[in-house]
């Protein structure tokens, strides 16, 4: 009883009269956790690995990532299939940490008002979703996803993607100076490939269009992990 | 004081025109952001509703919801309470005007890029830190705005003893500042589009760390030491316990920091990080409930007030609230209970019980008994707050219930497997369309909070506009 009192005293006399002192307590208190957690979540042994089999994302499919992060799309859709037997059942394989190697920013989502998209790579032909945009609900009947027709009519700008590869390459992503000078011939040849394809199933359009893009990021979606994994390249299944 | 001839008596008003306007831009952008959150709430249940238009579509408009509700409704009642409280608690006004109008206008100026960025597309994608980095550099610097303001009024302050709503105060901005800087490092690629300098998991991580203490050091400290304030203020009576409001601070801000990874559980983040987050949320619950205690049973002996005081039915209600998220939140921060909802509608609810039920209805109390106060008026319709009230509690109810049955729904039916081992549900949408009608009741409950708001605006805006009360002369008999 006098122990805690005395502590009060101290609290009341010196704290509390001293506001800069103060200050300086309160910041050492909220940053020990912080620290605790933020300094290995950066090291090679505590931190999530960095495996070679994932390659960076190309030109063309990083617009596609910024039209997904322009549209909101992470507001509904997750991308973490979690490990668990219902979500292998539903989605695929539980997603790995290196898989996430190159996303600046995460887009982990926190809500599923859609499906997870973490597998949906290779899910659908380019048609499927060149249709899902123009009108979710002609593939999904019922759908209460949007219509996001602006994507057929909208282009993508070169520059613009050149501009983004070379601040991604900045923050960390292996792009060569070839990949960011090349930026234009490779949006070309990657879009004219998705033109092509969707042009089998009666699709005018031009690859340019952001819907090019889009297509191209989704269906690379969670494919390096899937190849990794087929070929045993990740770390043993955790006992879940 | 001994030796009074030597005492010099210092003369100073208040600054309360500063509070006024931030109390104003409080009730303007809480239904701003109300409403935008009645749109999103309608398109999940009716998506034509936005008409087809990029700028209205639900992932644009729901990350506008947030931060207006977050960073306008509650930014700007934190700020107006703030800086009436710190004034009256150092008994000094405040540290420089300029510095107060600049705060104020700098934050609305913010408030409104973010309703014009947001629509178009431009965002960072992280939760509740959408702007992108030149609306990240102005809230930066109004921020630093602010703390100058405060720590320079605490610096020439006349009461030398700091009370504890100051203290919850200190730990808001300091807290904020490290957060808000950490998580939004970016390479800008243009001036609307930005990469995080970290990438995947530690991305997430970082995101979290922030995203929680968010909640943490923008809608819970700061908020509790309102609390701490206006709960006495209105009650009159002292505040239950020292000893616990000391505990119960250097716990929270201690705690709280370490929780982020609750929402990161089951992903692929570390395992360490995960077990840390699902631990120190767990323990988070006691400091949580110390405060909610010292806030309830400051109103011992003055509970008869709350049956007739609408100003202390909110505060009651509020405090309650808080202390059912705060018990709701380390529940959900549990790895198995977080399996079932994470990515649920129960999030929604979990969410919103504690913006709607803590953070909006202390505010509500805190407006109800202050601006009468700060106009020298007397509240022009007293009966229509308690009918605010009933609207308001009733709204909470409805919406939490319903997003509780329809998360509880999905999450057991994204997990059903059959006899045979395969999926009970295989199709997604067979699942979204049971939700559809716990979104029609979600909607009715928040229309009924929106209608309670709205009959505030009207009360307050009759208040401001009402006559002063007036000066009674006193009877006495005459000396002859």
């Amino acid at each position: 009883m006098t122990d805690t009192t005395q502590k009060e005293r101290f609290h009341r006399r010196v704290l509390e009269n001293k506001a800069g002192l103060f200050a300086v307590v309160t910041t050492i208190a909220i940053s020990i956790g912080g620290i605790v957690e933020i300094v290995p979540m950066f090291t090679q042994a505590a931190g999530p690995e960095k495996p070679d089999w994932v390659s960076p994302y190309t030109p063309l499919e990083v617009a596609g990532r910024d039209i997904y992060i322009r549209e909101g799309c992470y507001v509904c859709h997750s991308q973490m299939v979690r490990p668990m037997r219902a979500e292998l059942l539903r989605y695929g394989e539980w997603t790995r940490a290196g898989e996430y190697r190159y996303d600046h920013p995460f887009l982990l989502g926190s809500r599923r008002i859609g499906p997870d998209l973490q597998r949906v790579g290779g899910k659908y032909p380019d048609a499927w979703h060149y249709e899902h945009m123009r009108d979710p609900r002609s593939t999904t009947p019922g759908s209460v996803m949007p219509m996001y027709a602006w994507l057929l009519e909208r282009s993508i700008d070169p520059a613009d993607v050149q501009a983004s590869v070379s601040a991604l390459r900045k923050v960390g992503v292996s792009y060569s100076d070839a990949d960011v000078s090349g930026v234009a011939a490779s949006l070309a040849q990657q879009g004219q490939a998705i033109v092509a394809r969707l042009a089998t199933a009666g699709i005018q359009t031009a690859p340019d269009r952001e819907i090019v893009a889009l297509i191209a990021y989704l269906q690379r979606l969670g494919q390096d992990g899937r190849r990794a994994i087929e070929a045993g390249l990740t770390a043993p299944t955790r006992s879940e | 004081m001994a030796n009074s001839t030597s005492t010099e008596l210092e003369r100073f008003v208040y600054d309360d025109a500063i509070v006024r306007k931030f109390t104003l831009a409080t009730i303007v952008w809480g239904f701003v952001g109300m409403l935008v959150g009645l749109i999103v709430a309608i398109e999940l249940a009716a998506p034509r509703v936005n008409m087809d238009l990029p700028w209205l579509t639900f992932g644009r408009l729901r990350p506008l919801h947030t931060n207006a509700v977050i960073f306008a409704f509650a930014g700007n009642a934190i700020f107006a309470a703030v800086y009436y409280s710190t004034q009256r608690l150092l008994k000094a006004r405040m540290f420089n005007d300029l510095l107060s109008n600049l705060h104020f206008w700098g934050w609305q100026l913010i408030i409104v890029s973010a309703a014009i960025t947001l629509p178009l597309g431009i965002s960072q994608s992280k939760e509740y830190a959408e702007l992108e980095w030149p609306i990240d550099l102005a809230v930066a610097v109004v921020w630093i705005i602010f703390a100058v303001n405060f720590f320079g009024t605490v610096a020439r302050r006349r009461e030398r003893h700091l009370y504890v709503a100051l203290w919850f105060y200190i730990a808001t901005i300091v807290a904020i500042t490290v957060l808000y800087v950490f998580n939004n490092l970016v390479v800008p690629a243009s001036l609307t589009r930005s990469y995080s300098i970290y990438a995947g998991v530690q991305d997430a991580f970082m995101q979290w760390w922030y995203g929680h203490n968010a909640v943490a050091f923008f809608l819970t400290t700061p908020f509790l030491g309102l609390m701490y304030y206006f709960l006495p203020r209105a009650a009159e009576r002292p505040v239950y316990s020292y000893r616990l409001s000391i505990i119960h601070f250097w716990a929270l801000v201690f705690l709280y920091i370490w929780t982020g990874p609750h929402h990161l559980l089951y992903s692929a983040l570390p395992d360490w990080a995960q077990t840390l987050g699902m631990v120190f949320s767990i323990m988070l619950l006691a400091p949580s409930w110390g405060g909610m205690l010292n806030g309830l049973l400051t109103l011992r002996g003055a509970w008869d007030r709350v049956r007739t005081d609408p100003v202390l039915k909110f505060m009651v209600v509020a405090v309650s609230f808080y202390g059912m998220s705060t018990f709701e939140g380390p529940m959900l921060a549990i790895r198995a209970v977080n399996g079932l909802g994470h990515y649920t509608n129960w999030i929604i609810g979990h969410v919103h019980s504690g913006a709607l039920g803590w953070v909006g209805m202390i505010t509500f109390g805190i407006l109800y008994w202050m601006v009468p106060r700060l106009w020298d008026r007397e509240l022009a319709y007293p009966k229509w707050a308690t009918t605010h009230f009933w609207l308001a509690t009733i709204g909470i109810v409805l919406y939490t219930v319903s997003m509780w049955v329809a998360g509880l729904m999905e999450g057991l039916m994204w997990r059903a497997v059959n006899d045979q081992g395969m999926l009970a549900t295989p199709a997604f949408m067979d699942i979204v369309h049971r939700l559809t009608p716990y979104y029609w009741l979600r909607l009715s409950g928040g229309t009924m909070y929106l209608v309670g708001l709205l009959m505030m605006v009207w009360n307050l805006i009759a208040t401001v506009r009402g006559a002063r009360p007036q000066v009674q002369a006193i009877p006495a008999p005459a000396t002859s």
